[in-house]
C-alpha cells in the first residue's frame, strides 16, 4: 500500500486525498439530504480549485474566529475558556446561517492551556487584553540576531531548548536540557538522565502534563461538534496548516522589525535559515493533511504584502521558499489554501508561476480583476468582500459587491466568496446577504 | 563633507554613515549640524517611500541607523535643538487592539516631515485621547486600529471627543489593515488614509502647511 502511494503521480495523490474527504469517514450524517449536501460541498470546491470544469455554484467560505460567537453574544475570553459555550454558538450558528463549509472553532484553542504554560507570544481577552478583544500578537525578538547558526545546525533543538523557554514561562527550565544527540551509548544514558531530576526541569514537565490534559478535555469538545458539522452536511474549509518560511522568521521567531534589519545586516543567514526550514512547514502541512483526511492547507500570509517589503526583496527573501513550500505540499497531492490579508496587486505575477489547480488564494484587497485576468486559466481567487461593509454597511450594498465579485472573479469558475480576512465580530443581516444571495446568484447555467 | 552623511544615510549604508558622525563627532562640529544632516536625510527616505522606492523594512532600518546616530550625537549636545515644527498630532492604536507596526510608521512619517508627534501608544482608551488634545492643544488626531473591533473603539473615541466639546476644535484621520471609505463614515472621522503617507498629506492639508 505504502509502496503504491510512493509511485502515485502528485495528482494522483491529491485525487486519493479528495476521494478520502469526500468519503467522511466516521461521520453519521443526519439525513440523505444531509449527505448530498456534503457531498456537493466537497466537489464544489475541488471543481473551482481544480479548474478542469465549472462547478455548480460559487463555493462560500463564511471565514471567522470569533465571528461565530460574537453573533451570540458570547465574549472571546468565554470562548477560550467556556469550551461548552463556543461549541453551542458555532453550532447555532451552523443552523441559522447554513454556509457551504464550516471554520474548526480549534482556531480559538484554550485559554487554560496559555494561561499553564504561561504563553507570551500572545495577549489573549482577559489577559493583558480586554475581554471582548481577539488575541493578538506581542511583537518581540523571540530568537537572537546572533542565533541564526544555532536555528540552522539543529531547528528542532532550537526550538526545544531555546524557543520553548521563551515563549512559555513555565518552560523556561527546558534550556537546562542536554541536546538529544548527545545520547549514543550506555555510557551516556544515567548523565543525560540528571537535568529531569532537577525541581525546575519536573515543574515544567507537570506543566506540560497538565497542558496535556485540558487539551485533551479540549478536544474531545471541539471534535463532537466537527462530527456534528459534517453529520449535518457541512464539511471543512481546513485539513492542515503551514507558514511561509519568511513569515516564521518575521512573525515566530525574529520579530517584524528584527527580520526587517537582518534583511541588510546578514541577508546571506537569512536566506540560509529559510532553506532549512522549508522542509519542516512541507511535512506539518502533509501530515495534517493525511491525518485529517483533508487536503486543504491553509498558509496565512503576513510580511510579503504590497508595502512590506520591495519587489526585489520579495524576489529575494519571500517568494523562492513560499513557492517551494507551495510545489513542496502540492507534490505530495494537498492543496495549499492561502490566505492573504493586505494587497498583492505587485506580486500577481509571480502567482503566474504556480502549476494549475497546484493551490487557491484568498484575496482580501487585492484587484480582482486583475487578479482574475492573470490567474484566471490556472489558480483559483477568492475574497475581496470587505469587513468593513460586512460590519458598518447594509445587506443591499453587500449583495451589490457580491454580484459583482461573482459577475467578474467568478466568471467561468475558480471563484470562491468570501470575506477578505477571518472575522472576529459579525453582523446578521450582511452576512445573511453574502451567504443568501450567492446561493443564489452564483449559480452556473 | 556635510553632503556625504545626508547621502549615505539615505541610502541607508549604516556603517559608513556611522563612521562620518564619528569622525565629524571627532573633528569638534558642532553637534546640532550633524543632527540636522540626518534630519534632512530622512526627508529624502520619507519622499522615497512616498514614491514607492523604498518599503517598510527601509523605513525601519532608517530609523534604526538614526537612532544610533542619536545615541552618538546627544552626550556632546550643549543646547536642545530648536527644531521648528509644523503642527501637533496625536496619534494612537484605540482601545483594545495592540497592534502598533501600522501606528508606528504613521509616527516616524509625520515626525520626519516636520510634525510634532504625541504617541499614545498601543490599546489607549478615549479619554486618553481627549486629555492628549487638551494638554498639548493639537489639532489633528490619528487613530490607528489593525482589527475590526477598532470600528467600534474609533467610533467611541470620536464619541468622547465630542462629549468634551472638543470635536470642532480637531481634524480626526483613521487608518489600518480594514480601514476603508466605508468604515469612516461609520466612525465620524473626518479621513481615513490607506498608508503613512496619506496621513501625512491629511495632516499638512489640515494644517494649512
Amino acid at each position: 500500500m505504502e509502496k503504491k502511494w510512493e509511485r502515485m503521480s502528485a495528482d494522483e495523490k491529491r485525487e486519493s486525498r479528495f476521494q478520502t474527504w469526500l468519503s467522511a469517514q466516521g461521520v453519521q450524517f443526519q439525513s440523505p439530504q444531509a449527505e448530498a449536501s456534503y457531498k456537493a460541498a466537497v466537489l464544489r470546491l475541488k471543481d473551482a480549485i481544480l479548474m478542469k470544469k465549472t462547478p455548480d455554484r460559487v463555493p462560500i467560505f463564511v471565514l471567522g474566529t470569533f465571528l461565530q460567537a460574537h453573533l451570540y453574544g458570547v465574549k472571546p475570553r468565554d470562548c477560550m475558556y467556556d469550551y461548552a459555550t463556543l461549541i453551542s454558538a458555532s453550532k447555532k450558528f451552523l443552523e441559522d446561517y447554513k454556509p457551504d463549509y464550516y471554520g474548526s472553532p480549534a482556531f480559538i484553542g484554550s485559554g487554560r492551556i496559555l494561561d499553564t504554560l504561561d504563553y507570551r507570544l500572545y495577549r489573549w481577552p482577559g489577559h493583558g487584553i480586554s475581554e471582548n478583544s481577539a488575541y493578538q500578537y506581542v511583537e518581540g525578538e523571540y530568537m537572537r540576531a546572533d542565533e541564526y547558526t544555532a536555528l540552522i545546525d539543529d531547528p528542532t533543538d532550537f526550538w526545544l531548548r531555546t524557543y520553548l523557554p521563551r515563549v512559555f514561562g513555565a518552560l523556561e527550565p527546558l534550556t537546562k536540557l542536554t541536546p538529544f544527540p548527545n545520547l549514543w551509548e550506555i555510557v551516556g544514558v544515567s548523565g543525560w538522565m540528571i537535568p529531569f531530576g532537577t525541581p525546575p526541569v519536573q515543574n515544567a514537565l507537570k506543566a506540560l502534563m497538565e497542558a496535556g490534559n485540558e487539551a485533551a478535555a479540549w478536544i474531545q469538545q471541539i471534535r463532537g461538534f466537527e462530527m456534528e458539522a459534517r453529520g449535518m452536511g457541512i464539511p471543512t474549509n481546513t485539513g492542515g496548516a503551514a507558514k511561509a518560511p519568511f513569515d516564521i522568521l518575521a512573525d515566530t521567531l525574529r520579530g517584524t522589525r528584527g527580520m526587517m534589519l537582518d534583511m541588510y545586516r546578514q541577508p546571506d543567514m537569512v536566506l540560509k535559515a529559510l532553506e532549512r526550514i522549508t522542509p519542516l512547514y512541507v511535512k506539518q502541512g502533509v501530515g495534517m493533511a493525511a491525518s485529517s483526511g483533508n487536503p486543504l492547507v491553509f498558509i496565512p500570509l503576513h510580511k510579503g504584502a504590497d508595502g512590506f517589503m520591495s519587489d526585489e526583496q520579495f524576489k529575494k527573501f519571500y517568494w523562492p521558499t513560499l513557492k517551494a513550500l507551495i510545489l513542496g505540499l502540492a507534490a505530495e497531492g494537498c492543496v495549499p489554501y492561502l490566505f492573504c490579508e493586505g494587497s498583492y496587486n505587485t506580486r500577481l505575477e509571480y502567482l503566474t508561476e504556480l502549476p494549475k489547480g497546484s493551490c487557491f488564494w484568498i484575496f482580501d484587497r487585492t484587484d480582482m480583476v486583475e487578479a482574475k485576468k492573470l490567474l484566471g486559466k490556472t489558480i483559483c481567487i477568492g475574497g475581496n468582500v470587505p469587513s468593513g461593509m460586512i460590519l458598518t454597511g447594509t445587506a443591499e450594498q453587500v449583495k451589490a459587491y457580491c454580484k459583482n465579485l461573482i459577475d467578474v472573479a467568478g466568471k467561468g469558475g475558480g471563484y470562491i466568496m468570501s470575506f477578505g480576512t477571518s472575522m472576529d465580530e459579525g453582523k446578521p443581516d450582511t452576512i445573511h446577504a453574502m451567504i443568501d444571495f450567492t446561493k443564489e446568484y452564483g449559480v452556473y447555467k | 563633507m556635510a553632503k556625504d552623511l545626508v547621502k549615505t544615510l539615505a541610502d541607508l549604508k549604516e556603517e559608513e554613515a556611522l563612521q562620518i558622525v564619528e569622525d565629524r563627532l571627532s573633528a569638534g562640529e558642532d553637534p546640532l549640524k550633524i543632527l540636522d544632516d540626518a534630519k534632512r536625510a530622512l526627508e529624502i527616505v520619507g519622499k522615497r517611500f512616498s514614491d514607492c522606492e523604498y518599503f517598510i523594512p527601509d523605513l525601519v532600518y532608517s530609523g534604526e541607523i538614526l537612532k544610533q546616530i542619536t545615541d552618538k550625537v546627544k552626550p556632546k549636545l550643549t543646547k536642545a535643538a530648536a527644531a521648528k515644527r509644523l503642527g501637533k498630532v496625536v496619534v494612537g492604536t484605540v482601545a483594545g487592539d495592540i497592534h502598533d507596526i501600522g501606528k508606528d510608521i504613521v509616527v516616524f512619517m509625520l515626525d520626519v516631515n516636520g510634525f510634532e508627534v504625541f504617541d499614545l501608544g498601543i490599546d489607549v482608551p478615549a479619554e486618553k485621547f481627549v486629555e492628549s488634545i487638551k494638554k498639548t492643544g493639537s489639532k489633528v488626531v490619528g487613530m490607528s486600529g489593525f482589527l475590526t473591533l477598532a470600528f467600534q473603539s474609533m467610533k467611541d473615541t470620536i464619541e468622547a471627543i465630542k462629549k468634551a466639546g472638543l470635536r470642532n476644535e480637531v481634524k480626526i484621520m483613521i487608518g489600518g489593515g480594514q480601514i476603508d471609505e466605508q468604515v469612516k463614515g461609520f466612525t465620524g472621522a473626518d479621513a481615513y488614509g490607506k498608508d503613512a503617507m496619506e496621513a501625512v498629506k491629511l495632516a499638512k492639508g489640515w494644517l494649512g502647511r
